[in-house]
């Protein structure tokens, strides 16, 4: 049984268009789909890369871009030095290479300013992507559902979407970015430098003007695990908190 | 369609080939991967009903379920994000068993897996009967971690692992394949991953 077009497999052909390395351990490739691509802000993709002996290596990106910014889509990928698909795009694929997708996918941890707020956000490294094109959409479409993001990284220069993030923080229309650095001090009066816990979550909170209607949390399943604890902690219903783990 | 300079070091020894579903990678770790917070359900807490629609059939404890016969099953898992972990060590009590206790033939042919952060997953009946599936209570000989889904999980490790439903606390038959969680959310509604049902649409 089957929903879609019969005939058409569920890959496509997407031709990257743009590369720009966001930290030193983090770089976007921008993809122009071949096909039609609608998507919310959340959702991921399954990338398939395949050797000539037939081969295949499988991994799942979030989409970073928002459904607003037009077909291009952006995956920001970390390099995991010793991975096998991650340093492929770091260190081999370049603009013009086509990369098989599929997607989509996933259809929990999404967000559309029509769902209403007060939104929490909470990413740790490479985790806030899918928070990223939840953040653009909101920009885009001039929403004022209030939104706290909280992101962890290592050091300031590990800040992912770093300016842009700053930038929309800086409107102050309703987003604020709190960062928290684990192996650095802080820089901005807002952030912290260690580790989130249910003390970051409750002040974060004070942030937005009425508790949160929904949670989301995005990030290495040990992030997953101590962010979630700590939003519990911190008194936030747990039906309220959406978890997307990077697996590993 | 080949991809511009992919070659990978990391194939798997040609004797696991068979063993590994399409689209599949071997992981020698255990990734973990769910919709939420991992709930804290202490085994004084704990219990599991059967039901036939709404209507509960019989309830164990956490001591009463324990004392029904253990089975151990070692089987490759298969999680829809890719990746196979091959011979993990389960031990639990069967479905056939949970039956056989309650002293009933299954009354339907689906069934749907509940668990106590409200997760659903569909199962049909005849795939975790015959031996196919359990209520598993230990990993590798310890108590189920809550991270994987302790106290107790489901096994049917012939599908992809999504329908290994965590923090289990209840089967129920139903009339009709009701889509469980992720069903309702894009997943396929079977999830054979040697047919790589992996989402809505897949054949
Ligand atoms: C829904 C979802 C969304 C995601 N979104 C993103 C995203 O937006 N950005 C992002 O960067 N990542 C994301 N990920 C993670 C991503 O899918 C990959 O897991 C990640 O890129 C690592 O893949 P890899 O092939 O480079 O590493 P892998 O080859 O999978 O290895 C991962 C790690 O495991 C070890 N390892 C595992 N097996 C072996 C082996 N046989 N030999 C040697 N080492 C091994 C390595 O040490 C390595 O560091 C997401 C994951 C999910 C599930």
């Amino acid at each position: 049984m089957s929903d879609g077009p019969a005939a058409q497999s569920p890959w496509q052909t997407m031709t990257i268009s743009r590369i720009e390395k966001r930290t030193p351990r983090v770089t976007s490739f921008f993809l122009e789909p071949s096909r039609p691509f609608a998507y919310r802000a959340g959702q991921h993709v399954d990338v398939r890369l395949t050797a000539p002996d037939g081969y295949q290596a499988r991994r799942s990106y979030s989409i970073a871009s928002a459904p607003e910014a037009g077909e291009t889509i952006e995956l920001a990928i970390e390099r995991l030095d010793d991975g096998e698909v991650s340093p492929f795009f770091h260190d081999i694929a370049a603009v013009g290479d086509e990369v098989e997708l599929r997607g989509p996918l996933g259809g929990h941890f999404v967000w559309s300013d029509s769902d209403g707020g007060p939104l929490l956000l909470v990413g740790g490294g490479s985790g806030v992507v899918p928070l990223m094109a939840m953040i653009r959409l909101r920009a885009a479409r001039r929403s004022a559902v209030p939104v706290a993001l909280v992101f962890s990284a290592r050091v300031w220069d590990e800040v992912i979407f770093r300016d842009e993030l700053i930038d929309f923080h800086d409107r102050r229309d309703g987003f604020d970015l709190v960062l928290a650095l684990t192996r650095e001090a802080a820089r901005r009066p807002a952030d912290y430098s260690r580790r989130i816990d249910a003390a970051m979550m409750e002040q974060s909170m004070l942030r937005l003007p009425a508790p949160p209607r929904f949670a989301f949390v995005c990030g290495s399943n040990a992030f997953v695990s101590a962010a979630a604890q700590a939003l519990i902690d911190a008194g936030v219903p747990a039906g309220l908190i959406r978890t997307e783990r990077y697996g590993v | 369609m080949v991809t511009r300079g992919f070659s990978s070091g990391r194939k798997p020894p040609t004797d696991a080939d068979a063993r590994i579903p399409p689209g599949q990678y071997l992981e020698q770790g255990f990734p973990v991967l769910s919709a939420g917070p991992t709930p804290r359900v202490r085994t004084e807490d704990w219990s599991f009903t059967l039901k036939h629609g709404p209507r509960p059939i019989k309830t164990w404890n956490w001591t009463e379920f324990n004392a029904l016969p253990l089975t151990k099953m070692t089987r490759d898992i298969h999680c829809v994000t890719a990746w196979t972990k091959f011979d993990t060590a389960w031990q639990g009590v069967l479905v056939d068993d949970i039956l056989a206790d309650a002293g009933v033939e299954p009354p339907t042919g689906f069934t749907l897996a509940l668990s106590f952060d409200g997760y659903t997953t569909n199962v049909p009946t005849q795939d975790l009967t015959a031996g196919k599936a359990m209520v598993a209570l230990l990993y590798e000989g310890k108590p189920i971690t809550p991270d994987h889904g302790g106290p107790a999980r489901l096994l049917v490790p012939h599908l992809y692992f999504w329908k290994s439903a965590k923090w289990l606390n209840g089967l129920q038959f139903t009339e009709r394949d009701e889509p469980g969680f992720w069903e309702l959310r894009g997943y396929h509604i079977y999830g054979d991953p040697w047919r790589e049902q992996r989402y809505t649409g897949d054949p």
